[in-house]
C-alpha cells in the first residue's frame, strides 16, 4: 500500500464516521458513495459500521430513581463538608500522635531501667515506619508521574 | 433519548454559569448548588457511560462536584463550567477504570447501565426482536471492553449526542483524533457483532 492509498483510506474512514453521525457535506457524501460503490472492500466495511451505528443509536442509558436527583446536591455538600472535617481531624490527630510518640519514645529511651532489647525494638519500629511511609509516598509520586491519563487533563 | 432531556436544558446556559461561579467564589454555597443541579444529570450519565455501574457513576460524579467545590476559587467564570468539571470527572473515571479490581466488578455487571427495552419492537416479530436484543447485548459487552479513551468518545457521541467539535473540546483532543477513535471503537463493536 502506498502512502497515498493509506491517506485516501484514512480520509474515506473519516468520511464514513462523518456520514454515520450526520456531519457530512453533500460533496463529501458523493465522494463517499463513489468510494464505497467502487470498492467491494470499502462497501462491506461501510455496511458493517452502519449496522453498529444502527444498534448504538437505539441504546439509551438507564435512568436512576428520581429521588436520587433530589438528594444529589445535599450529598455533594455533605461530602465536601465531611472532607474538610476529615482533613482537620487527620491533621490534628497526626500532630497529637507525633507529639505523644516523640515524648513517649524520648522518655523510654532515656529510662535506664528499660531493657536494651526493648529500646532496640522501639528504634526498629520507628525506622520501619519511616521507611514504609517514604516508600508509599515515593510509589504514589511515581504512579502519579506515569499516569497515562494525566497528560490529557487540561485545567 | 431519556438522558438527553437533561443535557439539552444544561447546554445553553454558560452566561448564567459565570454569575453563579462568581457568587460561589464569594462564599454562596447555594449558588454552587444551582450549578450542581444544572449539571448533575449530565455528569452522572457521562460517568455511567464510562464506568458502567450506577453506584460508581453516582459516586464518581458526586466526587467530581466535591473536588470542583473545593477548588471553586480557581474556576474561570468566563469559561464553560461543564468543560472544566468534565476534566475532573474524566480523570476520576479513567483512574477508576484503570484499577483492576474495579474493572472486574464492572464486567460482572455487563449491560446493566443500559435502559431495558422489554417490549422491544415486538411488532417486528419475536425472532427479529430476539436477534436485535442479542445484537445489543453483544455491543454493550463490547463497549465495556473498549479502551477508556475510545469508550469516552463513543459515549459522548452516542449517549450525549455531541458534535465532533464539542467532543474535541471536552476531551481536549484534535478533531481528527475524535474521528479516528470513533472509527476504531466502531470497528471493535462490529467485530464483536460478527463473533460466533
Amino acid at each position: 500500500m502506498t502512502k497515498n492509498d493509506s491517506s485516501d483510506r484514512e480520509r474515506i474512514r473519516a468520511l464514513m464516521m462523518a456520514a454515520l453521525d450526520g456531519e457530512i457535506s453533500p460533496l463529501e457524501e458523493r465522494e463517499l458513495d463513489a468510494a464505497t460503490s467502487g470498492s467491494p472492500e470499502l462497501g462491506a466495511e461501510w455496511r458493517r459500521l452502519a449496522r453498529v451505528k444502527e444498534i448504538t443509536s437505539e441504546m439509551t442509558l438507564k435512568n436512576p430513581p428520581e429521588e436520587l436527583w433530589e438528594r444529589y446536591w445535599v450529598s455533594v455538600y455533605s461530602r465536601a463538608e465531611r472532607g474538610i472535617a476529615w482533613t482537620l481531624l487527620s491533621a490534628g490527630a497526626i500532630v497529637l500522635i507525633a507529639y505523644g510518640l516523640w515524648h513517649a519514645v524520648g522518655e523510654l529511651l532515656a529510662d535506664v531501667t528499660v531493657p536494651a532489647l526493648v529500646r532496640v525494638a522501639i528504634v526498629a519500629v520507628l525506622t520501619g515506619g519511616a521507611i514504609l511511609l517514604l516508600s508509599v509516598a515515593r510509589e504514589r509520586l511515581v504512579m502519579w508521574r506515569r499516569d497515562p491519563y494525566s497528560k490529557e487533563i487540561v485545567r | 433519548m431519556e438522558q438527553q432531556a437533561g443535557v439539552a436544558v444544561a447546554r445553553d446556559v454558560t452566561v448564567e454559569d459565570g454569575v453563579l461561579i462568581r457568587r460561589a467564589q464569594g462564599g454562596d454555597a447555594a449558588a454552587f448548588g444551582r450549578l450542581v443541579e444544572r449539571y448533575m444529570r449530565r455528569a452522572y450519565f457521562a460517568a455511567l457511560s464510562l464506568v458502567g455501574t450506577r453506584e460508581d457513576a453516582l459516586d464518581l460524579s458526586q466526587e467530581a462536584f466535591v473536588r470542583a467545590f473545593r477548588a471553586r476559587r480557581t474556576i474561570d467564570p468566563e469559561r464553560p463550567f461543564y468543560a472544566w468539571l468534565y476534566q475532573i470527572l474524566r480523570r476520576l473515571c479513567f483512574n477508576f477504570l484503570r484499577d483492576r479490581r474495579n474493572r472486574r466488578r464492572q464486567l460482572e455487571s455487563a449491560g446493566n447501565w443500559l435502559a431495558e427495552e422489554a417490549a422491544q419492537r415486538l411488532e417486528a416479530g419475536p425472532e427479529r426482536a430476539l436477534e436485535r436484543a442479542e445484537a445489543k447485548r453483544r455491543v454493550a459487552a463490547a463497549i465495556e471492553r473498549l479502551p477508556a479513551r475510545e469508550r469516552e468518545v463513543l459515549a459522548l457521541k452516542e449517549f450525549e449526542g455531541l458534535t465532533y467539535r464539542e467532543i474535541a473540546v471536552l476531551a481536549g483532543i484534535p478533531l481528527g483524533t475524535v474521528m479516528s477513535r470513533l472509527y476504531s471503537a466502531r470497528q471493535r463493536l462490529a467485530d464483536a457483532l460478527e463473533e460466533r
